[in-house]
């Protein structure tokens, strides 16, 4: 996953990132600022960050950067559709009648990389109607749950959740 | 000054949780309602998930107005700790429905089609 090139340059900044966050989490958790807490904090941080680094820090800083912001940018898009995905649901479910008619899609996409196939596959599991049953990551193949035809053909046809997480991790 | 807040507030604290308990209740029907394994994941694996945040959200903005202003730093930081509930139950649930129903389908469950009889 990691470029060999920046990977040289960039260790020591990707440990330096890497203690600066874990070190942040620990002091928003604790709340505790004596000697003891915060010397004990620094020293499982520095651990933390020797031995992986690696797994938070893989790519140039800037083009992290973009994809975070971006990133952001998909989450409120993301939540707006949970709402949408749990009113569905409800209505489903309190129909009386339960107006649904489940099948098992597959469909291929462009994505490879392990963090685009993960939110992708969450994101379908979070919303509207759909659950992601099982992934083939050479092939970018999904296999997936729909509750209905209508979440069914958000997938097949329209493919916006497919183009929105290709744009965030840019892999078209 | 400080009633208005609170009559802003307070309400608005109760719709969080109204509707929290809301769709975990629609959930639970759901469970019992719909026919088979898979689709009674879909009313838990989504309903639980916005269920959850939206209680926790709920008790987070109560937390910031009643206990937040003079405490102790470690009672401040309550919010945050909530805020981080919120961020790994987004992550968690839907791995975790995902999970299931992988592990579902490999063993060969078999999904409930539309016209079948009630298992």
């Amino acid at each position: 996953m990691g470029e060999k090139s920046s990977a040289k340059s960039g260790k020591g900044f990707g440990i330096f990132v890497t203690f600066c966050v874990m070190f942040l989490f620990w002091l928003l958790l604790s709340g505790i600022l004596d000697p003891i807490h915060v010397g004990a904090g620094i020293i499982c941080s520095l651990i933390i960050a020797f031995v992986s680094h690696d797994l938070l820090v893989t790519q140039k800083w800037d083009k992290m950067l973009r994809k975070s912001g971006r990133f952001i940018i998909y989450v409120v898009w993301e939540l707006w559709q949970i709402l949408l995905a749990n009113f569905d649901v409800a209505y489903r479910v309190l129909h009386p009648k339960m107006p649904i008619d489940p099948s098992v899609i597959e469909f291929d996409t462009s994505l490879r990389s392990d963090l685009a196939i993960v939110t992708l596959a969450n994101s379908i599991t979070l919303t509207p109607g759909t659950i992601t049953i099982n992934i083939d990551q050479e092939k970018g193949r999904f296999q997936v749950h729909a509750i209905a035809q209508k979440p069914a053909d958000a997938l097949l046809v329209d493919k916006t959740m497919q183009e929105k997480v290709a744009k965030v991790f840019m892999e078209e | 000054m400080v009633e208005l807040i609170e009559m802003i507030l307070l309400p608005i604290v109760v719709l969080f949780l109204a509707a929290g308990v809301f769709f975990m209740l629609a959930g639970a029907i759901g469970l019992l309602r719909l026919p088979d394994f898979y689709t009674r994941l879909h009313a838990t694996g989504k309903c639980d998930t916005l269920g959850e945040v939206l209680i926790i959200f709920g008790l987070l903005i109560y937390h910031v107005y009643y206990y937040s202003p003079g405490a102790e730093l470690s009672v401040q930081l309550v919010p945050v700790k909530l805020l981080f509930l919120i961020c790994f139950i987004f992550f968690a649930n839907p791995t975790a429905t995902h999970a299931i129903m992988k592990a579902a389908y490999n063993t060969g469950v078999k999904p409930w089609k539309k016209g079948d009889r009630r298992m």
